[in-house]
């Protein structure tokens, strides 16, 4: 039990019932600074405990499923890179891997690794951003700025291979859109050389800081009975002692080539999900070393030319070509019909993708299976008999991204 | 270092499938309409007034314990007269990395479906985000209201009938795209 | 490829200048005070509130022009930063923040979502905030680069130099905030 719970129950112990009507009514949200993202919770609150949350979201519903019924396949990539936007080339991955499966499409080798180098990289900027704010609302605002240094450096690496930073539509159905560059190597080289240190640097600030350990430790604890219940997965499901990760369960993309270790959590509150969240950081590192160091030679795409852009020689000399590429861009090839679910590990956990295809230019149904939108639900019990500042950071620990949560 | 959990061969998905149907005709029997495998999901579609009885069973027997609801969804089929709403779930055995899907069919005039909310946690909101795109009607769900959109909408938006462009637009006229 | 700005020059308001003292109007002064201390009330809703975060952070440093504190309670807020897709659910909320701000206050739109409506034009997205509160600049792109934010930024603080202390009370204004049914 946390050193200070003793605190909350010495204000309002279990014997003395306060009434209800007494409770105030705090609005927490939509726009508050520390909610990050757009999501409100109606707070009765008895002094400073919580007794009761009634959730609401849907501010940022885009309509995504609505969206997918509507838009041939390529054009569905960059809407999936809005789901979870820090981590947005792990979104595009697992559609093109849906789609992938759809058509019996086989991947080349260098290509699958290329795609892991990048969904590593991703997991490293969504582990930055929810790791530095979870200390920025406790307060510690150094890390943030430290460490958001390297998701420059990151960008830069994205922007070598894509063209963009956040939304980065990476990848291609069928392999990658183009190989790693020169100065996509030397960056990543460098990124590798140099990350580790700035890594143990936050480490030190942040782990065994005693302010952030007093705040973090019991704060918005789930058993993992509870947490299975509920549907969590990812890093708040390892935090409360499952050790159940996408990627080794029904590994895609090679995964099943490298060598890692699943971080598993004990008590399931924020100062585990932190943690499990900093130890996938030193492992998503090490899978990009093994994945750099085992890089296989080959082509970097399928050949798919139904649905991946013929090479430019090709499209200017021949028919067969022209006809391709020209049906791939106005997004009128068609594709088998069929259902399929492919799942990859998301930032957040089993990021899933239900595709039923009729055998048209447009998907007849997509449904995204979102971690954040199932596990936010246990947040209202997560938070009851807590102080209101556990609430602020259970939230922050729990990684709730609006995109993906409202979709 | 974790166990690597084997990859599912075909034979394997095939097992998982024959396991499955012999336990629903033997404990659950007129569920199974009918069976097959898309990929790799077996898939079953039961007949609706014994799907709760079937998910309840795939949960609670030792033999096959799915107990974790990766994800549900409402399915609108409008050429399929008679059985124009279909809603899917799709259940995990975690520790043993078996998954199967479930559909029912229902007719657009009976979207009602008993909740699993005493059965699965998680179904929750997922089954508030059926209501809403779809209008299924929960029987015994806590709290059954919209949850994406406003709560003053009246419509369910993603039944094909409606469009996917908001209508109160006036600046892409079809004409001026060649539609 | 800098260019090399003398901010001493460029800046410079036009005056009487004598040892020791700086006569020039009002207004211009104002506008310098106010153009330089613009507090940004960041109205994140989604990726573009992440380069947004970028932006703040240390590479981009938003904080350089004025913007160090930024402020959540709109009454103490000068530049409201709408980043991010607006939906209908969240349009009467926004404006509710608009509403809240003291003048003078600026609308920063970020991002295509908050503009137009950006790819999405579907039945939940409001297509442009600008149906519902007066916008000063918009910022386009999906996400925008923190180097278009800041240019932005730059483009507000030019109003904001320029506009003089009587703009707010002017008829003209008056009847701009009317179109929008604001008072």
């Amino acid at each position: 039990m946390a050193k200070h719970s003793h605190i909350g129950q010495a204000i309002a112990p279990a014997t003395d019932v306060v009434d209800e009507k007494d409770y105030t009514i705090l609005n927490l949200g939509p726009t508050h600074p520390a909610t990050h993202g757009i999501f409100q919770n109606v707070l009765k609150m008895d002094g400073e405990i919580i007794r009761h949350a009634e959730p609401t979201i849907g501010y940022i519903h885009r309509a995504f499923e609505k969206l997918g019924e509507h838009r041939p396949y390529a054009q569905i990539a960059p809407i999936t890179d809005r789901l979870n936007y820090c981590s947005s080339p792990i979104n595009n991955m697992g559609w093109h891997m849906t789609v992938e499966k759809l058509i019996g499409c086989e991947v080349p080798k260098r290509a699958q690794y290329l795609r892991v180098i990048i969904m590593e990289l991703a997991r490293l900027t969504d582990h930055i951003v929810c790791d530095t704010v979870i200390a920025v609302d406790t307060g510690a605002m150094t890390g943030f700025l430290y460490l958001f240094q390297w998701r420059e450096k990151i960008y830069e690496i994205y922007e070598e291979v894509c063209g963009a930073r956040l939304t980065t539509n990476i990848g291609r159905i069928g392999g990658m859109e183009r190989d790693f560059n020169e100065t996509a190597w030397r960056k990543l080289h460098a990124f590798m050389k140099e990350f580790p240190k700035a890594l143990e640097e936050f480490d030190r600030l942040v782990t065994r800081n005693r302010i952030f350990i007093d705040r973090t430790v019991g704060a918005g604890a789930i058993t993992a009975e509870r947490a299975l219940e509920y549907g969590f997965t990812g890093p708040n499901l390892r935090a409360a002692g499952v050790d159940y990760d996408v990627r080794v369960m029904n590994p895609y993309s090679s995964y099943e080539d490298f060598q890692f270790t699943i971080p598993v959590g004990t008590k399931g509150d924020t100062y585990d999900r932190y943690m499990v969240r900093m130890m996938e950081m030193w492992e998503s590192y090490r899978i990009i070393e093994q994945a750099i160091a085992k890089m296989p030679d080959g082509p970097i795409a399928a050949n798919v030319p139904e649905f991946f852009l013929p090479p430019k020689e090709l499209v200017y000399s021949q028919m067969e070509a022209l006809i391709y590429h020209f049906k791939i861009v106005m997004g009128e090839t068609d594709l088998p019909k069929g259902e399929v679910y492919h799942s990859v590990e998301g930032g957040n956990g089993e990021l899933g993708f239900y595709l039923i295809s009729d055998g048209g230019r447009t998907p007849y149904r997509l449904h995204f299976r979102r971690p954040c939108f199932i596990y936010y639900q246990a947040y209202p019990e997560m938070i009851v008999n807590g102080m209101l500042s556990d609430a602020i950071l259970t939230l922050s620990s729990m990684n709730v991204i609006a995109g993906e949560l409202d979709a | 270092m974790h166990q690597s959990h084997p990859q599912t061969t075909n034979a394997a998905v095939q097992q998982l499938h024959d396991s499955v149907l012999a336990f629903l005709q033997e404990n659950v029997p007129g569920a199974v309409i009918s069976s097959h495998i898309d990929y790799d999901f077996p898939l079953f579609i039961l007949e609706k007034s014994h799907t709760i009885d079937a998910l309840a069973a795939l949960k609670s027997a030792q033999s096959m314990e799915f107990s974790f609801l990766t994800t549900m969804c409402g399915i609108h089929y409008p050429e399929n007269k008679g059985a124009e709403f279909a809603l899917m779930y799709q259940l995990h055995n975690m520790p043993l990395n078996k998954r199967i899907r479930i559909k029912t069919f229902m007719a657009s005039n009976d979207l009602t479906m008993p909740t699993v909310t005493h059965i699965w946690r998680a179904s929750n909101w997922m089954e508030r985000e059926a209501f809403d795109f779809y209008g299924f009607r929960f029987s015994g769900h806590p709290d059954l209201r919209r949850i994406l959109n406003m709560d003053e909408m009246t419509y369910h938006p993603l039944r094909k009938e409606y469009p996917l462009e908001d209508a109160g637009r006036h600046d892409k006229e079809d004409k001026y795209f060649g539609r | 490829m800098s260019i090399n700005v003398n901010i001493r020059e460029e800046f410079k308001p036009e005056g009487l200048e004598g040892a020791g003292f700086f006569a020039t109007s009002l207004d211009k002064v104002v506008g310098l005070a106010r153009a330089n201390s613009l507090w940004p009330l960041p109205f994140a809703t989604s990726c573009c509130g992440i380069e947004f975060m970028a932006t703040m952070a240390s590479h981009y440093d938003l904080a350089r022009f004025g913007s160090e504190r930024l402020s959540f309670s709109p009454r103490q807020a000068d530049l409201l930063m709408v980043m991010g897709t607006i939906s209908k659910k969240m349009g009467p909320i926004l404006r509710q923040v608009y509403e809240q701000m003291a003048e003078p206050k600026w609308v920063l739109s970020m991002g295509a979502c908050a503009s137009t409506g950006g790819i999405f034009d579907t039945y939940s997205v409001l297509q442009g905030i600008d149906r519902i509160i007066p916008v000063d600049v918009y910022i386009p792109g999906c996400p925008p680069r923190p180097e278009q934010v800041l240019d932005g930024i730059l483009k507000i603080q030019e109003l904001a130099r320029n506009e003089g202390v009587q703009r707010r009370k002017s008829p003209e204004y008056k009847a701009m905030l009317d179109q929008y049914g604001l008072q």
